[in-house]
């Protein structure tokens, strides 16, 4: 059954802040960055005014916001955080740790370029550099999904079978600070789909626990591999959830989504919401008779291996589009792991990467018809550069 | 009042150690150097915070002492998350079991929340998060285990180093008499907080520690305690005068016990007389090297902070605590 249909239009950085309150946060602890600031300043705003029952920690830095997250979700509330950007670079200490000590935190990263020079604008700098934390990560495309992962992340959280801190990627100023229309959901479906938080542990006077004890090297790989195989194991739960999440509403999410790949032999790639961009330069070139299809990965941790296989058997050429660099490397972050990937494969296709959109640089639909455009010459030629960025400057 | 030179507390009449609580909440097995100054106090302050808290606890000496997985001396909840950000831990434990009181989900009085950590756990890498903390004003204790120096990873200068010290990274030499600078007052930090309850404590003086621990965790809103905690091994000092030296810190009044209640400072322990700083400096290696003009200045600036500090607690004082927000407004 379809619960809601009605659409509103609001800002997807209310959307998200409404998510988190129909999800019932219990606390929420952060610190005040752009272009995260909406969304918190909305849910400070909820809590003043008592529509959300829950305690909200204006910390004194992005390091203590995540500090006391652990602190309120080892205590057993339900917890949520948003930062982009430095602050998530700040936190980088914080979010390992969290993982490893496997409490359910939500957090959202309005995704930033990282200094420097200071940028304020979009890229995916900032969680690229968090890359190997341990959390669920997930990338949205508009302002419903933003809403939709956000409450479902909770739930996926919080599973006994998951057990581990999760966090939602949008686009900083391209979703955070756009208005868009959103169909929402009442209170009532939200409380059926995403039960009260049963901590699968807590810090209780009645049956006290030591948490955060150290390893020594006989025990410490031990924690990591418990560490790694709960991470992979969470991806069954993660697409229940999605599922259940999908009979609910109508929106039906995948780990690894496709646009137009049916017989396609050119396969554009990326995360976030350049993707919707790019379906419009799919669809030119669709109509030019270029048999181009998109991918688009949603489900970054755990990488999703099979799914992104199967998505891209067929193809004989693939743009990989990336929104960060890694410098003075083989190639940025997603085509780094997407040739990963595919490597081990008998036929496999030319994998070529571009790093697009940094700091907020903007990327227009014909700029993909130019890369397909590019690929196909460089794989004719043999491919010139480790990989290339795209639009610079010389 | 004093007797037998403890402090006063309205809810004891006499001090006997039969009176103190026989619970362990800091078990033996963990594994302190010999001697340990800060274990004692541990065992201590563990004691007055009684069995209905939780405790969130910085790296450092204690925490490597006392958490080896699969092991643990804490029969309280405990957490460790990282080195300096224990003060945001504890925020959010306690606002965690406000939030979950007022939905009905925990039951019973809340929970008395402590932090804990090392001298650089809290007055150098941790200060920004201690300070948010007492700012925001949790209703937390925090208590400071000073050694006066990162004797974890091996006795490296903190800024709570007393001056003249000798450190692994302030060895003296041709240049250098040890730690060039004074000791950073924690306590006047954490008062101009206007935080409700700030003190200094001691093992050489268990009952005074005793009490203030109580009197901080029953204080509703933040408190700060710093505790002395002699250090055989960073001190270079013997194993058995531990509590001696404790004694004597207080003695020579270069550690006093003191307490600070809503911005009101009061000595709590009052040595008869004021014993000269050699007695303390003597036994301790790390001050072995300092030479006259140094004993004199630490001295002369001893008795200076002292004289102060004495000042401070004659100063008539408002009943006044910004913390405590009236009802209603």
């Amino acid at each position: 059954m379809i619960a809601h249909k009605k659409r509103v239009g609001m800002e997807v950085s209310i959307a998200v802040s409404h998510a988190v309150q129909l999800a019932r946060a219990e606390a929420i602890a952060a610190y005040p960055i752009t272009p995260q600031t909406h969304i918190v300043e909305h849910l400070s705003s909820l809590v003043a005014n008592g529509d959300l029952e829950a305690e909200f920690i204006p910390v004194e830095s992005e390091h203590s916001a995540l500090s006391a997250c652990i602190g309120c979700s080892a205590a057993g509330a339900r917890t949520y955080t948003a930062t982009s950007s430095q602050g998530l670079a700040l936190m980088n200490e914080i979010l390992f740790i969290t993982s490893a000590m496997r409490l359910p935190i939500v957090m959202t990263v309005a995704n930033r370029a990282l200094s420097g020079p200071l940028s304020i604008w979009n890229d995916h700098s900032d969680i690229m550099a968090a890359r190997d934390i341990g959390w669920i990560q997930i990338f949205t495309e508009n302002g419903q999904e933003a809403f939709d992962h956000s409450v479902m992340a909770f739930k996926i959280a919080e599973d006994h079978r998951v057990v581990m801190p999760t966090i939602v990627n949008l686009d900083g100023f391209i979703l955070t600070h756009v208005v868009e229309a959103h169909e929402l959901m009442d209170q009532e479906t939200v409380d059926r789909f995403l039960p009260e938080l049963k901590p699968y542990h807590k810090l209780d006077i009645h049956q006290p626990v030591t948490m955060g004890a150290f390893a020594m090297p006989e025990l410490f790989t031990e924690c990591k591999m418990a560490h790694q195989e709960a991470l992979t194991n969470s991806y069954g739960p993660i697409l229940e959830i999605w599922q259940e999440w999908g009979e609910l509403t109508g929106r039906h999410y995948k780990p690894v989504e496709t646009y137009r790949t049916e017989g396609a032999k050119i396969i554009i790639m990326m995360m976030g919401s350049l993707a919707e961009v790019a379906e419009a330069a799919v669809d030119a070139m669709r109509d030019q008779g270029i048999p181009v299809g998109l991918v688009k990965i949603r489900l970054w941790r755990p990488f999703p291996f099979a799914d992104l296989r199967a998505a891209l058997a067929g193809a004989e050429l693939v743009v990989v589009c990336d929104r960060a660099l890694s410098l003075g490397g083989a190639a940025g972050p997603v085509l780094a792991e997407v040739r990963s990937a595919m490597y081990p494969l008998a036929v496999k296709p030319q994998i070529l990467g571009y790093t697009v959109g940094l700091g907020g640089r903007d990327v227009q639909p014909e700029a993909f018809e130019e890369l397909v455009r590019h690929a196909q010459a460089e794989v004719k030629q043999g491919p010139s550069q480790e990989f290339y960025i795209y639009g610079v400057r010389g | 009042m004093e007797k037998f030179g403890y402090a006063e507390s309205s809810k004891f009449d006499t001090y006997a150690s039969r009176m103190m609580p026989r619970d362990e909440f800091f078990t033996s097995g963990h594994r302190s150097c010999q001697g340990c100054g800060e274990a004692l106090a541990v065992r201590w302050a563990c004691k007055a915070i009684g069995k209905d808290a939780i405790i969130a606890h910085a790296t450092g000496c204690m925490e490597i002492v006392s958490s080896g997985m699969p092991q643990t001396a804490w029969m309280h909840p405990w957490i460790h998350v990282a080195f300096e950000n224990t003060s945001a831990v504890a925020s959010g434990i306690e606002a965690a079991l406000k939030v979950l009181k007022r939905k009905g989900k925990l039951k019973g009085p809340l929970p008395k929340v402590v932090a804990m950590g090392g001298d650089g756990g809290t007055s150098d890498i941790g200060l920004q998060s201690l300070s948010g903390a007492l700012e925001r004003g949790h209703n937390f204790t925090y208590i400071c285990w000073d050694n006066e120096a990162y004797m974890n990873t091996g006795i490296q200068r903190s800024s709570a180093t007393p001056f003249g010290a000798m450190t692994t990274t302030t060895p003296p030499g041709k240049r250098s008499f040890g730690q060039r600078t004074w000791k950073k007052d924690m306590v006047a930090i954490a008062v101009a907080h206007g935080i409700p309850y700030v003190a200094t404590a001691s093992p050489g003086y268990l009952f005074d520690l005793y009490f203030k621990v109580k009197k901080a965790v029953e204080t509703p809103g933040p408190a700060y305690i710093n505790i002395l905690s002699v250090c055989p091994t960073g001190w270079r000092s013997a194993t058995d005068l531990s509590v001696r030296l404790a004694r004597l810190a207080t003695e020579t009044a270069v550690f006093p016990l003191f307490e600070v209640v809503d911005g009101k400072y009061r000595l709590t322990v009052e040595p008869p007389k004021i014993r000269p700083i050699r007695d303390y400096l003597k036994p301790q290696g790390r001050f072995r090297h300092l030479r006259d003009p140094e004993v004199e200045f630490i001295q002369k600036t001893v008795r200076a902070k002292y004289e102060l500090l004495l000042e401070k607690c004659q100063a008539p004082f408002p009943e006044f605590s910004p913390v405590h927000v009236p009802e209603g407004i």
